[in-house]
């Protein structure tokens, strides 16, 4: 195919990186100070990047730029979770910061950069795209959890984040480079290729190996490598959080499917292992040091990492020989947790407000007094999160341990329930603040209704996807059909 | 099947129209607080009425399910909305869809804070818990079992009593542990089978050894549920926490459904391992009958200790359902074996309408006296004569005196355990025994002798409105003591049916 040619399918990416340079010229020029104009603009990149996406879906594999890039189902659909999360962000975060006074037009830049860092992610088909993407959508990160220059607490997150995500990146373009030395490939298939033919260095493939699984698990925030998480979450403002918890992951996700199953699944038997012990871990460390926390973003942070558990648990299958994409759970694993995520960060900004942030539990209590349709909702993420029926987040539990189940590791599957049950506890405990505490001053939700009706979409839609998730497990199974 | 000639889908609209009465009350909130009631009774009225129809239109000839309703649900998985009721689902649903509108004349002047969701959460309650009952998918079956935890933590916690906090998190935690080894269990038979309709489950062939991981996921499930000696220690503390609806709820329909999981999925899809492990099962039975009611003779708290007397009967029902796997050894006993599962059935419904008879009784002295204790009380009988004598009718059901519902679901575990082994005949029977002194002495404790305290001369006896629920469960549990046939009719083909299918061996 010619370059000319080429370039349509790199449509989106383009058009996001015009986009963002256009979102920072009209930022110089505006005068405004409640910088409707960037943000509206923001709002417009995203929307017409993700009808682009939607406008290219492909109905095949398509590899472009000599194999650097591939368009593929898979692809579309993380990028319009990408798309779609990143626009809520920007609805909550505009709200957040502008009742804080803390307005700036880079935050937008800064947050359209990383999701174009994000899109190069999921598009990725060689060693050195997945890297160039991840910087991107790092370096973006690490400035806007900084945004609120006059706090401390953001400075030492963002430093925190900075530091620890460097040397995450810096192990996995080790193992990158080991990969690359042995091979003489950066392009995935051709490794895959590579390492199916019988070798005798295994050993220096394995060696590569780690460091891309150290790397994987620091993006996606598993145990042993996640202390950088719950001091960035509680650190970073709000709003920062929750597009913290919820895009990213996506691109993380798509970082562990193209790296190991698109690149290494002839080593299959040897990650596999690997993510067990990090998928336990993490289910162990997350679940259980979540219920000693006070601070709801701590808490959620470490659920976080409980959750990345569960997502690592259904990347673990990978492509079995005679059932083709185990993984598939994997996938609706990610879409509910963005979704129920974003709930959940997002009722942390609607219940604070200037001078208030909420982020404490007890700031919760008797909620279910003062407004009972949001603590309803908060009871609608709560519950999600459980993994219990009848929300979303029960199909996606669901989802990942019925394919564990189904390769064979039932002892894993009886480990991931046993840890699941664990973590019930904290989220009932935000319940019980809601509903069972009486407090004489009842707190006040201090959002605006674009908040409100957000919010309470979201938890309808986690109703909704409960009771008929037919749909999104339909489309989870068909794009890993190819 | 006559379910041809249904038009309007009973059970769906069993299942979902006190679920959207319930959000519709929800939605109304705490305005309309007269109107909420009444609309939360007409709908609960109305759907029992609607259940009673199950009863009448019910082919008692058929062994297939009847009311059959089915649509595609989840179809990558092949997960189904598959409905359907037979001789054990219907009693049990007439009991939920009875004690429901029970629970809203109880709460009619007694509940003050978040009436609204009070009543809401009842409903759609109810709702959940038919769900369970009807549903032939085991997904969807499992999707109700855990579904209804939400509303009932949410009762218990905040309308219950000082200690109601650890309560309702002991009872989550507790019953959610044990449910999902069940799932995982679902799954793995979903990985041999390719689908989660119940009654291919129950074709599959199974190893022995299979079965047996297979049965103790069922159990940790159902032991929990029912409850088993010893894992029922969060039932007492629910109970007593819990508000008298709540209370009523737990112990006539939740613990059924317990039992109605091992007679659905333990028995018939693990039926080797079943009666590999009937002693073992049959052990825990009578450990939880002879010991709890020990247990149950020493509380001080009223609650406490028909919460207890609750753990030891439902030890009948276990009992009942392992108790066929000895009898089956003996060749031509299947006769005995449908007595026992019939038996179990028979003491689950009957168990039902009187726990929720007692802790309504308790619920009513306690509106008045706001004390659980029996010390509190004495000489009852003197202020409230016509509460007395309902209270005696439910405290002689309890202990099992003939003629009341209670006589005739353990009379006949006790007689088909004496064709298994006469020794655990003798034990079991400790229970008439046990049962009388627990009941009787707390009866005589709290209702006889002389005018205990100042609180208990004030008493003012049953209102109308008391009366109204306490007279319908009398009439029940007489009804059924004195005329089970109709109850048995409606079981006997399905259980002959279940007997011969856990007859056979699915070892392949």
């Amino acid at each position: 195919m010619p370059v000319t040619a080429e370039i349509l399918f790199v449509l989106p990416e383009l058009a996001l990186l015009a986009f963002a340079c256009l979102v920072l010229l009209c930022d110089v020029f505006s005068k405004s100070p409640n910088k409707l104009l960037t943000y509206l603009l923001a709002q417009v990149s995203l929307a017409v990047v993700m009808v682009l996406v939607i406008y290219l879906y492909p109905d095949e594999r398509v590899a472009l730029f000599n194999q650097h890039f591939i368009l593929d189902p898979l692809s579309a659909v993380l990028k319009i979770t990408v798309c779609a999360a990143s626009i809520v962000v920007f609805l909550y975060s505009y709200h957040y910061f502008r009742q804080r006074d803390l307005l700036q037009g880079e935050y937008f830049v800064l947050g359209l950069f990383a999701v174009l860092g994000m899109l190069v992610m999921v598009s990725a088909y060689s060693m050195l795209t997945v890297y160039l993407g991840l910087e991107l959508m790092s370096l973006s990160l690490y400035a806007m959890v900084a945004m609120n220059k006059e706090s401390g607490t953001a400075s030492e997150a963002a430093m925190k984040y900075f530091v620890l995500g460097a040397l995450a990146s810096g192990l996995l373009l080790y193992g990158i480079s080991i990969l690359y030395g042995v091979t003489g490939t950066i392009i995935l298939p051709e490794l895959a290729a590579h390492l199916g033919s019988p070798v005798d260095n295994r050993t220096v493939f394995l060696f590569g190996l780690v460091f891309v699984v150290v790397g994987i698990a620091f993006k996606l925030g598993a145990a042993p490598f996640h202390s950088w998480l719950p001091d960035v979450y509680e650190g970073s403002p709000t709003a920062v959080t929750l597009f913290l918890a919820t895009a990213p992951k996506v691109a993380a996700f798509a970082m562990a499917i193209r790296l190991l199953i698109d690149g290494l699944q002839p080593l299959h038997v040897d990650w596999q292992g690997m993510l067990i012990v990090l998928s336990l871990l993490s289910m162990a460390v997350g679940n259980i040091i979540a219920i000693s926390q006070s601070n709801i973003k701590r808490m959620l942070a470490y659920s976080a990492i409980a959750h990345a558990g569960f997502l690592i648990l259904g990347i673990l299958p990978g492509l079995q020989a005679d059932q083709g994409s185990t993984y598939a759970g994997a996938l609706f694993y990610v879409i509910a947790y963005v979704i129920m995520s974003m709930g959940a960060f997002g009722f942390i900004i609607l219940a604070g407000r200037k001078g208030h942030e909420a982020d404490n539990l007890d700031d919760y209590k008797g909620l279910a007094d003062a407004s009972p349709w949001f603590a309803l909702i908060m009871l609608l993420f709560m519950f999600s999160l459980a993994g219990v029926p009848p929300f979303l987040g029960f199909w996606a539990k669901w989802y990942v341990i019925k394919e564990v189940v189904a390769i064979g590791h039932i002892w894993l599957a009886v480990l991931a329930v046993v840890f699941s049950v664990i973590g019930v506890y904290y989220y009932l405990r935000v319940v019980k603040l809601m509903y069972f505490d009486r407090v004489e001053t009842a707190p006040e939700i201090g959002a605006d209704t674009q908040v409100r009706v957000l919010i309470s979409l979201n938890g309808l839609a986690i109703l909704a996807l409960g009771f008929a998730p037919g749909e999104l497990i339909r489309i989870c199974t068909a794009v890993l059909g190819f | 099947m006559s379910s041809m000639f249904q038009s309007p889908p009973l059970l769906s609209l069993l299942i979902w129209a006190p679920i959207l009465g319930g959000i519709f009350v929800l939605l109304v909130g705490d305005r309309q607080r007269e109107a909420s009631k009444l609309f939360s009774l007409v709908v609960s009225s109305l759907i029992f009425l609607l259940s009673t129809l199950l009863y009448f239109r019910f082919d008692t000839t058929s062994v297939l399910m009847q009311f059959v309703e089915y649509s595609v649900w989840i179809d990558t998985f092949n997960i189904n909305y598959h409905l359907g009721v037979d001789g054990i689902s219907v009693p049990l649903i007439l009991l939920t869809t009875f004690t429901t509108v029970l629970v809203m004349i109880a709460c009619w002047v007694v509940i003050e804070t978040r009436l609204s969701q009070y009543l809401a959460a009842f409903l759609i309650l109810e709702g959940l818990m038919i769900g369970v009952f009807v549903s032939l998918d085991a997904i969807l079956f499992y999707f109700f079992w855990e579904a209804m935890l939400i509303p009932m933590f949410l009762i218990i916690g905040v309308w219950g009593g000082p200690g109601r906090i650890y309560a309702t998190i002991k009872f989550f935690l507790y019953t959610f542990l044990g449910s999902v080894f069940m799932l995982v269990a679902l799954l793995y038979l979903y990985s041999k089978m390719g689908s989660f309709y119940i009654f291919d489950l129950y074709r599959l062939p199974l190893s022995l050894a299979e079965q047996k991981w297979i049965f103790i996921a069922f159990l940790l499930a159902f032991a929990v549920k029912i409850p088993m000696w010893p894992v029922h220690t969060w039932l007492p503390d629910a109970h007593v926490e819990a508000p008298t609806g709540g209370s009523v709820i737990l112990a006539a329909i939740l613990l059924k459904m317990g039992g109605y999981g091992f007679i659905r999925f333990s028995l018939p899809i693990t039926p080797d391992a079943g009666a590999a492990m009937a002693g073992f099962m049959i052990v825990l039975s009578l450990i939880a009958i002879v010991y709890i009611g020990f247990v149950a003779l020493a509380q001080q708290d009223m609650k406490k200790l028909i919460a207890y007397s609750s753990v030891s009967h439902m030890g009948f029902v276990t009992l009942g359902f392992f108790i066929v796997f000895s009898i089956m050894e003996q060749a031509g006993a299947n006769a005995d074996a449908v007595m026992g599962l019939a038996g179990a059935m028979m003491q689950m419904v009957s168990h039902g309408l009187i726990s929720a008879a007692l802790f309504l009784c308790v619920g009513v002295m306690y509106d008045r006296v706001h004390s659980r204790q029996i010390a509190d009380y004495g000489g009852v009988a003197n202020t409230m004569p016509v509460f007395a004598s309902f209270m005696m009718l439910f405290a002689m059901a309890n202990a099992g005196l003939p003629g009341t519902s209670g006589f005739v679901g353990e009379f006949l575990v006790i007689l088909s355990s004496f064709r298994a082994n006469a020794w655990i005949a003798v034990i079991a029977a400790t229970v008439l025994i046990l049962g009388a002194a627990y009941t009787l002495w707390m009866y005589k404790r709290v209702i006889f002798g002389d005018v205990a305290n100042e609180k208990v001369a004030g008493l003012q006896d049953v209102s109308l409105r008391e009366t109204s629920f306490l007279l319908l469960l009398a009439v029940a549990v007489l009804l059924l003591g004195l005329w089970p046939a109709p109850l048995f009719e409606l079981m006997e083909t399905t259980l002959i049916h279940l007997v011969e299918h856990i007859s056979q061996s699915k070892i392949n």
